[in-house]
């Protein structure tokens, strides 16, 4: 049970975005230029797989397998690397930037002061570049406080792997502003 | 030296990113200046004072020194606030109610599922709401954020708690995103 009186039937995050839409608003502000708007290298599934790896690490059910869906449909033919990301970044078929990256994420992940220089170094080195170094530790930051929030709060986190399908699809397709099935899903 | 080139880098913590990248700046100071300075239950200094105990026990020394300077501007103590936050405030006269929510701060500082069901009632008998009990896990939860934002970029901090004397004015009284 939730530690706060939250609107029934509205899991996670959402159910404290209708509790205090005004801080809602904000967080899904930033969800959208993170994840969503258009960055100039990383694509959105990669930008969800980071998303999702963090969520993982932080051991937040509701956001690694919302996240994790909104991956998989942003990847389209590539949507099996989600899983293999989750298990062991290393040895999943990705590129050996975005590897970089999630270590970079990981390090951020278990405190911000872990990111070495050789850590960016390594990133650099695969071609990785500033904002790309900037995005990613900022989405990890991110995740370190969606996460916290939604398990802080004890709130509701389905086990049904149908919904988080749902959600994926309606936030890869619509992004984070529309709220029309808030009701149903995230 | 920050781990990126940013476009001004003198700078420090926060600013330099926020001036790296206004596209995410925007929102985050939206969030800082709802949770610190917008309508709460909780006051702007107590609410500063949980934004910089976290940032201390994630060990970031320009959120934790630049918050605590905001709750000392608000508070009106004296610049002494923040090394007495850092020792868990032997010196401050605080509610009980505002210690109870400090250690669930505590608990989200380390995972969100720390946070027990005890520790929610403790604050409650003590008269903590719903919305004192969500905006401390918030402001705890987004300073984990803060806090990794900037050391995970390396960014550079003053030293000395004086440094710090009229950047926590400006954030108290003229507050986030705003000049």
């Amino acid at each position: 049970m939730p530690h706060i009186t939250l609107p029934p039937n509205v899991p996670g995050i959402r159910s404290l975005f209708v509790f205090r839409p005004d801080t809602g608003g904000a967080l899904c502000d930033l969800a959208q230029t993170l994840l969503y708007n258009p960055h100039p290298t990383l694509s959105a599934g990669e930008r969800e797989t980071i998303a999702a790896y963090v969520s993982n690490l932080n051991t937040c059910k509701y956001c690694t397998n919302s996240h994790a869906a909104i991956a998989r449909h942003q990847l389209g033919e590539q949507a099996g690397i989600v899983k293999q990301v989750l298990a062991d970044p290393e040895t999943a078929p990705v590129s050996d930037k975005l590897k970089a990256l999630l270590k970079i994420a990981a390090r951020v992940q278990s405190g911000g002061k872990n990111v070495t220089e050789d850590d960016v170094a390594l990133a650099r080195a695969e071609g990785a570049t500033d904002i790309e170094i900037h995005d990613t530790v900022l989405i990890a930051a991110a995740f370190c406080m969606y996460n916290r929030y939604v398990d802080g709060l004890a709130t509701w986190q389905p086990e049904d792997g149908e919904l988080y399908d749902k959600m994926g699809e309606l936030r890869a397709r619509e992004g984070y502003h529309n709220s029309s099935s808030t009701q149903l899903i995230t | 030296m920050a781990h990126i080139k940013l476009l001004n880098e003198e700078l420090p913590g926060i600013v330099g990113l926020l001036n790296y990248r206004p596209e995410t700046a925007a929102p985050l100071l939206v969030l800082a200046e709802t949770l610190l300075r917008g309508p709460s239950n909780l006051t702007s200094g107590e609410r500063e004072i949980i934004a910089a105990s976290v940032s201390y026990w994630n060990q970031c020394h320009f959120c934790h020194t630049s918050h605590a300077a905001a709750a000392a501007a608000h508070l009106k103590s004296g610049i002494g606030l923040i090394d007495d936050i850092k020792a868990g405030l032997p010196e401050t006269e605080v509610s009980d109610k505002l210690r109870a929510l400090l250690h669930i701060a505590h608990q989200v500082q380390r995972n969100g599922k720390n946070v027990t069901e005890d520790d929610v009632a403790a604050a409650r008998e003590l008269g903590a709401t719903d919305n004192e009990i969500h905006d401390t896990v918030l402001i705890a939860a987004a300073f984990c954020m803060y806090n990794r934002y900037v050391d995970g970029l390396g960014t550079w901090a003053p030293g000395p708690n004086e440094a710090y004397t009229e950047m926590g004015e400006r954030m108290a009284h003229v507050g986030y995103g705003k000049s």
